[in-house]
C-alpha cells in the first residue's frame, strides 16, 4: 500500500561538504542575532547569495558546463540543511537554486540553459514563481493570466499574487494559459519565463503580519515577450509544475523552518540548567530525527529518477505539523515560569515563528490539498 | 535472507498463530505447540552467532520478522527471545530452550510487576545493576495487561549473574517498537480495506473527504513510526542504540494513539466487538505503548541527552547521536 522507504545514509563524499560549509557559516552568519536568523529561507540578502555563488555552492547539482558543480543531490541536502539550521538568509537565490535552475535544465532549450544557468550559479539571477492569482489559490488549474501568440512571441495579460520576492527578483517563471479556456482546466497551461524589467509589468509588495515584505502582487498589462519566453512545451505547464512540486515538498526546508527557534530554546535550557522540559525537547528532537531520515530516503528515490509524490506529500504534512508545533510548545514551556523574564532574542524568535507559522502549511500546497493527494495515492479517490 | 526468514515465519503463523489460535492462548490455552513450531524453524536463534549454532544475523535482518510478529499479534515473545539469546551467547552463557521475556525492573526480592509475556515465556532475563541474570519463570499472577499475557511474577533468586552492562530497557523497548510498526501497518491496511467496502449514504465511506483526511493522517503516522523503528534496528552489534530505541518507542507510541483512534472511528461499532480481529491489534498497540516505558519516558531520555551536550544545535545532535 505504502511501500517502506529503505533507510539511506548520506554518502561520505557528500557528507564531506559539511565541514567547509559549517566553517563558512560560522564566519558569515552565526554572529547574526537569532531574531534575524529565525527568518530562515525568507531572509533576503543578495550579498550573501553572491558569496555562496563565489564558493561554488549555488546550482550545486547543475552540470559544470553551465557553471554548476555537478554534485549529487545528497551534497545539496548537506549544504541546504546546514544553511537552514543556522538560519542563513538564503531567500534571494532560494527559488532559482531550488526550483528554477533544475526546471530550466530539464525543460529548457540549449540557449535558455546557456543564458540563465551560469547566472543562477553566480547569484546574479534571482527568480520568483508566479502561481497563485486573486481567484486561483489551491485551485491552481483555474489560472486566468494568459499569454497570446504574436508574430514575434507572446503577449501577456493578467495578474499574480502572493508571489514571494517578485519586487527584488530578476525573473518570474509563471504558470499561465496559452491556449483554451479556464474550463479546460489542466489543458492549455504553460510555463513562461518573464524578465520583470520589461514594460507593462507593475509589482506591488505586500507587507505580512510580522511587518516583513516578501509577498507581492504582479500586474501584466500587454507585456510583449520574445518567443523563447516559453519554457518546455506549450500546453505542458501542468505536468511540469507537478513534477517540480514533488521535489519541493520533501526537502529539508519542510522540516527546519522553526529550527533556529528550537536551537535558541535549547541554548536557553542549557544555560539556565532547566531540566523539567527534557521530555518536551526530546519529543521535538525525536520527531525531527524521524522526519530527517524520511526526507533523506525520499531524496534517494528522487535521485534514482523516481517520483515519490505521495511520500513527499506525507513528509511535508508531517514536517509542517512539527514546524508549527515548535512555537506552541516552547511558548507553553517559557510561560510555565511567569516569574522569569524571557531573554529578548528568544522572545523575538518565538514571536516571529508564532506569527508566520500558519504559512508553513499553506505554501507549496495546503495541508488539505496534501492530504487529498495522499488519499488518492491510497486508492481512496 | 531477511525476506526468506519473514516469509517462512508468515507461513508458520498461518498454521499456528491464526486469530482464533491467538484468542485461545489469550484465554489461557497452551502456547507450547506454537513455540515448538517457532523453535523448529530456528527463528529464536536468528541473532545468535553462527559459532554458537545460531543464524548470525544482524539487527537490521530481523526487523521485518519482528514487524511480522507484531502484525500477527503473536502471543509469544519471539523478538525478546532473539535478543536475550544473542546476549547470553555473546556472554558465553548457555542458551536455553524456551521463550525468554525481559524483566527490566525486578525488586530486591526478585518480584516483577506487569511482566510482558509472563504467561507464555519459560524464562526471564532479569536486569541487575551490573548486568543480567537468567531465571526460570516463577509463579505468575495474571494482571490486567492489554494482551492478557502479562502478570506479576515472583522469581527465585538467580543462581548466577552475568556482569555485562546492558541497557535491557532500551533493547526490549526497541523490540516492542518494531512489533508496533508491524501492527500499525496491518491495522492501517485493514482500515483502508474496510473504508473501501463499507457503504453508507450510497457509497463507500472511503469516498468521503472527512474519512480520507483521517486516513491520510493515519498513513503519515504509520509511515513515521515504521521509519523510526527501522532506525533503531540499524547499526552494528546486538544492542539497539539506546537513543535510537528511545525515538522508535516514543514515535510508535504516539502513532499508536492516533492510528488506533482512526481505525476504530472508521470501523464503527463492529471494531469494538470481540469477534472482529481489529481489537487483537489495537489492544496490543496500547499495551505495547505502555510496555518498557511510554512516550514521555523515552522523550525525556532523548531530551536529557541533548541537554547534556555542551554545544551544537539539534541538527548536530541528530546527525551525530541519532542517525546511523
Amino acid at each position: 500500500m505504502l511501500a517502506p522507504l529503505p533507510l539511506t545514509r548520506i554518502p561520505p563524499e557528500d557528507e564531506a561538504l559539511r565541514a567547509p560549509v559549517k566553517a563558512f557559516l560560522a564566519e558569515t552568519v552565526a554572529a547574526l542575532p537569532a531574531s534575524r536568523r529565525v527568518r530562515s529561507w525568507m531572509g533576503f540578502d543578495a550579498e550573501f547569495s553572491r558569496k555562496l555563488g563565489a564558493q561554488g555552492w549555488l546550482g550545486l547539482t547543475l552540470p559544470k558546463a553551465y557553471g554548476g558543480a555537478a554534485r549529487s543531490p545528497f551534497a545539496r541536502f548537506v549544504l541546504v540543511e546546514e544553511l537552514l539550521a543556522v538560519g542563513a538568509p538564503v531567500a534571494a537565490h532560494w527559488i532559482a537554486d531550488r526550483q528554477s535552475g533544475p526546471l530550466i535544465l530539464k525543460y529548457g532549450t540549449e540557449a535558455q540553459k546557456q543564458f540563465y544557468l551560469p547566472r543562477i550559479c553566480k547569484g546574479e539571477a534571482f527568480f520568483c514563481i508566479g502561481m497563485s492569482e486573486p481567484n486561483s489559490g489551491s485551485d491552481l488549474a483555474s489560472v486566468r493570466s494568459r499569454a497570446t501568440k504574436t508574430a514575434k512571441g507572446w503577449r501577456l495579460n493578467g495578474r499574480k499574487i502572493w508571489t514571494t520576492n517578485a519586487f527584488r527578483s530578476h525573473y518570474m517563471i509563471a504558470l499561465v494559459r496559452t491556449s483554451g479556456a479556464p474550463e479546460d482546466r489542466h489543458k492549455g497551461l504553460s510555463q513562461i519565463i518573464i524578465d520583470l524589467a520589461l514594460p507593462g509589468i507593475t509589482v506591488r509588495p505586500i507587507r505580512d503580519l510580522a511587518l516583513d515584505t516578501h509577498f507581492s502582487e504582479v500586474f501584466f498589462d500587454e507585456v510583449e515577450l520574445a518567443d523563447d519566453a516559453l519554457i518546455g512545451a506549450e500546453g505542458q505547464g501542468w505536468e511540469q509544475v507537478t513534477a517540480e512540486l514533488a521535489f519541493e515538498r520533501s526537502g529539508p526546508e519542510r522540516l527546519y523552518s522553526s529550527i533556529v527557534l528550537l536551537d535558541s530554546w535549547l541554548d536557553h535550557l542549557r544555560q539556565t540548567g532547566e531540566r523539567s522540559q527534557a521530555a518536551a525537547l526530546g519529543r521535538l528532537i525525536g520527531a525531527l530525527a524521524s522526519l530527517r531520515a524520511m526526507s533523506i530516503a525520499i531524496m534517494a528515490r528522487l535521485a534514482a529518477g523516481e517520483s515519490p509524490v505521495v511520500e513527499a506529500a506525507l513528509v511535508k504534512d508531517l514536517g509542517t505539523e512539527l514546524e508549527q508545533e515548535i512555537p506552541i510548545l516552547i511558548a507553553d514551556a517559557l510561560g510555565s515560569h511567569p516569574e522569569r523574564p524571557i531573554p529578548a532574542q528568544l522572545l523575538a524568535a518565538l514571536t516571529y515563528v508564532t506569527q508566520v507559522a500558519p504559512s508553513f502549511s499553506l505554501r507549496g500546497g495546503t495541508r488539505e490539498i496534501l492530504r487529498g493527494m495522499i488519499a488518492r495515492g491510497l486508492g481512496l479517490r | 535472507m531477511t525476506d526468506l526468514l519473514r516469509d517462512a515465519l508468515e507461513r508458520l503463523f498461518a498454521s499456528q498463530a491464526s486469530p482464533a489460535q491467538v484468542r485461545a492462548i489469550e484465554d489461557g490455552g497452551d502456547a507450547g505447540p506454537l513455540w515448538a513450531a517457532i523453535e523448529e524453524g530456528g527463528f529464536g536463534h536468528a541473532l545468535v552467532p553462527e559459532s554458537a549454532d545460531g543464524a548470525g544475523l544482524a539487527l537490521a535482518d530481523v526487523f521485518p520478522t519482528l514487524m511480522a510478529a507484531g502484525a500477527q499479534a503473536l502471543p509469544v515473545p519471539l523478538g525478546l527471545t532473539m535478543l536475550a539469546r544473542a546476549l547470553l551467547a555473546e556472554a558465553g552463557e548457555d542458551v536455553p530452550e524456551g521463550a525468554i521475556t525481559i524483566a527490566t525492573d525486578p525488586d530486591a526480592a526478585w518480584r516483577c510487576a506487569g511482566l510482558p509475556y509472563a504467561r507464555t515465556a519459560s524464562w526471564a532475563l532479569l536486569a541487575c545493576p551490573d548486568g543480567f541474570a537468567l531465571a526460570p519463570m516463577g509463579d505468575v499472577a495474571p494482571d490486567a495487561g492489554q494482551d492478557r499475557l502479562s502478570g506479576d511474577v515472583a522469581f527465585a533468586k538467580p543462581a548466577r549473574r552475568v556482569a555485562n552492562p546492558t541497557d535491557l530497557r532500551a533493547m526490549a523497548a526497541s523490540v516492542l517498537a518494531a512489533q508496533m510498526a508491524g501492527a500499525l501497518v496491518r491495522v492501517f491496511e485493514d482500515t483502508i480495506r474496510f473504508a473501501n467496502e463499507r457503504v453508507q449514504f450510497g457509497k463507500p465511506i472511503g469516498k468521503f473527504q472527512a474519512i480520507q483526511q483521517q486516513l491520510s493522517v493515519m498513513a503519515e503516522q504509520v509511515f513515521a513510526a515504521r521509519m523510526a523503528a527501522e532506525l533503531a534496528f540499524s547499526g552494528p552489534g546486538l544492542r539497539p542504540d539506546p537513543l535510537r530505541a528511545a525515538i522508535a518507542k516514543a514515535r510508535a507510541g504516539e502513532a499508536a494513539v492516533r492510528a488506533c483512534a482512526t481505525a476504530h472511528a472508521v470501523h464503527g461499532a463492529m471494531g469494538i466487538t470481540e469477534e472482529f480481529d481489529l481489537q487483537l491489534l489495537t489492544r496490543r498497540l496500547h499495551g505495547w505503548r505502555l510496555g518498557y516505558g511510554a512516550d514521555g519516558y523515552w522523550h525525556a531520555r532523548v531530551g536529557q541527552a541533548a541537554l547534556a551536550e555542551t554545544s551544537g544545535g539539534t541538527l548536530d545532535f541528530i546527525r551525530t547521536r541519532l542517525m546511523y
